[in-house]
């Protein structure tokens, strides 16, 4: 099949168009098309993907655990609602909260895999245990300064001192 | 470091030397990091960014990278200078334009840049001019051990290094080279080529990166995919799969022009120098085309031994930027200096003062005509 536009070249396009129930069809060599600024829809961007991923979930009784709504991560704050907004998770932890919702989206931004296999970090003081504390402590740290309760807010900062050595 | 000290010079990963730096204009390895026991930062105060901050920032600037480094306080930097960065490809435009305290440590020789809390509290990238990413594998990966000496990162044995968006789980990756295309643009292959790379599972993006379109015949891919993969894998599906396939794409596209279409190519180079050494305004999207084409015909004389009449003719032209007695033919070097110096915010950093569009257009002009015309 010959380009619509040159005649001349191959048609390896073909653009089939269809605008309230109208069809219409296009067929152009590479040359004409992309003259025409007919260029194949860009991949779709990381917060598309997310919004799709998210809008195909199963249902919400199946989101939430115990029929609770929107349940929320206990050490961010994080739910599922604002991380689909932002397209930015809150914590480490919200891996594991929102544990069900994320894998699918996971699987299927990377092609299908779900499990890491890189590098590791050399040092084995990756302790979940002390990293919780730790967080519960800034939180608390926080908190302390916005009621203005300064000696608390210092203690609490000596303690994260020493957790971190 | 002030932002001065380099805005004259050249990049060195863009002085046109490297393996295959007529296609492969340069390769980029970048690594994102969370720092553990702390949240995300779109759920940290400003007080616990400032805190993530200083300890990122303490950390770098006591790694011994056998360069100078500076740290930049990103958010206390003039909207100039940071348009600058960007430019220079030092930071992201996310960064530059980001909200909160954030801030960047930079290599003299610009070899290594980290931005803290950026979208992660931590992405260090290692760039290097040509294909040189096993180099550029080594070289971020040290660093990498040298930053986990002194700050834990959170990882999870599952998901691996954890970030704050789910697409840079696990390896958090993200391999790209910078490629010259003009062959396969003119030759009306572009949007082939840029399907296939996506078939490939790779991302496409211009000169600047996610949401920016391909200036100057320029175009940077980069792996998606960063779970369930290792970095070596993903490193060396570009080196022997991907980069060597388009190289040959685009070489016979080159090819193609040289054999078939050689009045086409020689129009474009022809026309780029003509507007190049004789206008008195340009904008930089136009330069960007019109150095492309020229860049495009240097590379065919010295890396294929072209000499069509209008290629023949670049060799006639003599490199005045070069400041030398003798006369030397243009080299990519001079045509690569120019696109980076003519940017907008180089060309007002390196003048003094910010200058409007039109006066931009004049200066750029005349630097351009200066250095092409002796």
């Amino acid at each position: 099949m010959y380009c619509q536009n040159c005649q001349k070249n191959e048609a390896t396009i073909h653009l089939t168009e269809i605008t309230e129930g109208l069809r219409t069809e296009t067929h152009l060599c590479e040359h004409c098309a992309q003259d025409e600024g007919i260029a194949v829809k860009s991949q779709l961007s990381i917060n598309e993907l997310l919004s799709n991923l998210l809008a195909t979930q199963p249902s919400d009784d199946e989101l939430f655990t115990d029929g609770k709504q929107n349940i929320s991560c206990p050490h961010c704050g994080c739910t599922l609602e604002q991380f689909t907004k932002d397209a930015v998770l809150g914590c480490p932890y919200d891996y594991e909260v929102f544990e069900k919702s994320l894998s699918s989206l996971i699987k299927k931004a990377h092609n299908g895999k779900t499990t890491h296999c890189g590098k590791v970090p050399s040092k084995t003081s990756t302790d979940t245990k002390k990293q919780i504390e730790l967080m519960k402590l800034r939180r608390d740290l926080e908190a302390a300064v916005q009621n203005e309760d300064y000696e608390l807010a210092a203690e609490l900062r000596d303690k994260i001192n020493q957790r971190e050595k | 470091m002030k932002l001065t000290d380099i805005s004259g010079n050249i990049n060195e990963w863009f002085d046109g030397t490297g393996p295959l730096a007529d296609i492969v204009i340069s390769s980029r390895i970048r690594l994102a990091r969370n720092v553990a026991g702390h949240k995300f930062l779109s759920r940290c105060s400003a007080a616990e960014k400032s805190e993530i901050l200083k300890k990122l920032r303490d950390t770098l600037m006591s790694l011994e990278l056998g360069d100078k480094i500076s740290y930049l306080s990103v958010d206390k930097t003039p909207l100039l200078g940071r348009h600058f960065l960007v430019e220079r490809h030092l930071i992201s435009r996310h960064h530059a334009f980001g909200k909160g305290p954030r801030g960047a440590v930079i290599a003299e020789r610009e070899f290594f840049t980290a931005m803290i809390n950026e979208e992660d509290h931590l992405r260090i990238q290692v760039l290097k001019g040509g294909c040189q990413l096993s180099q550029c594998a080594e070289q971020i990966n040290h660093i990498d051990d040298m930053i986990e000496q002194k700050v834990d990162y959170a990882f999870s044995p599952r998901y691996g290094y954890l970030t704050a968006c789910p697409t840079n789980l696990g390896t958090g990756i993200r391999v790209s080279v910078m490629l010259h295309l003009p062959a396969l643009k003119m030759t009306g292959q572009i949007d082939k080529f840029l399907n296939a790379t996506r078939d490939m599972g790779l991302a496409v993006r211009g000169l600047f990166g996610e949401g920016t379109e391909a200036a100057g015949d320029f175009y940077q891919i980069s792996n998606q995919v960063t779970l369930g993969i290792s970095e070596s894998d993903i490193v060396s599906l570009f080196e022997n799969a991907v980069i060597p396939e388009i190289v040959e794409y685009e070489n016979a596209a080159r090819n193609r022009l040289l054999s078939k279409e050689p009045d086409v190519l020689d129009d474009k180079i022809s026309r780029a120098m003509a507007l190049l050494r004789n206008a008195h305004l340009i904008s930089s999207q136009e330069a960007l085309f019109l150095l492309s084409h020229l860049r495009m015909g240097i590379n065919m004389r010295e890396r294929m031994g072209a000499s069509t009449p209008a290629i023949k003719k670049l060799s006639e032209l003599s490199d005045a930027s070069r400041g030398t007695d003798k006369p030397e033919a243009l080299s990519i070097t001079t045509i690569n200096r120019l696109f980076m110096l003519t940017q907008p915010a180089h060309l007002q950093l390196n003048y003094g003062k910010a200058l409007g569009p039109e006066r931009r257009d004049a200066l750029r002009a005349e630097i351009i005509r200066s250095a092409l015309n002796g």
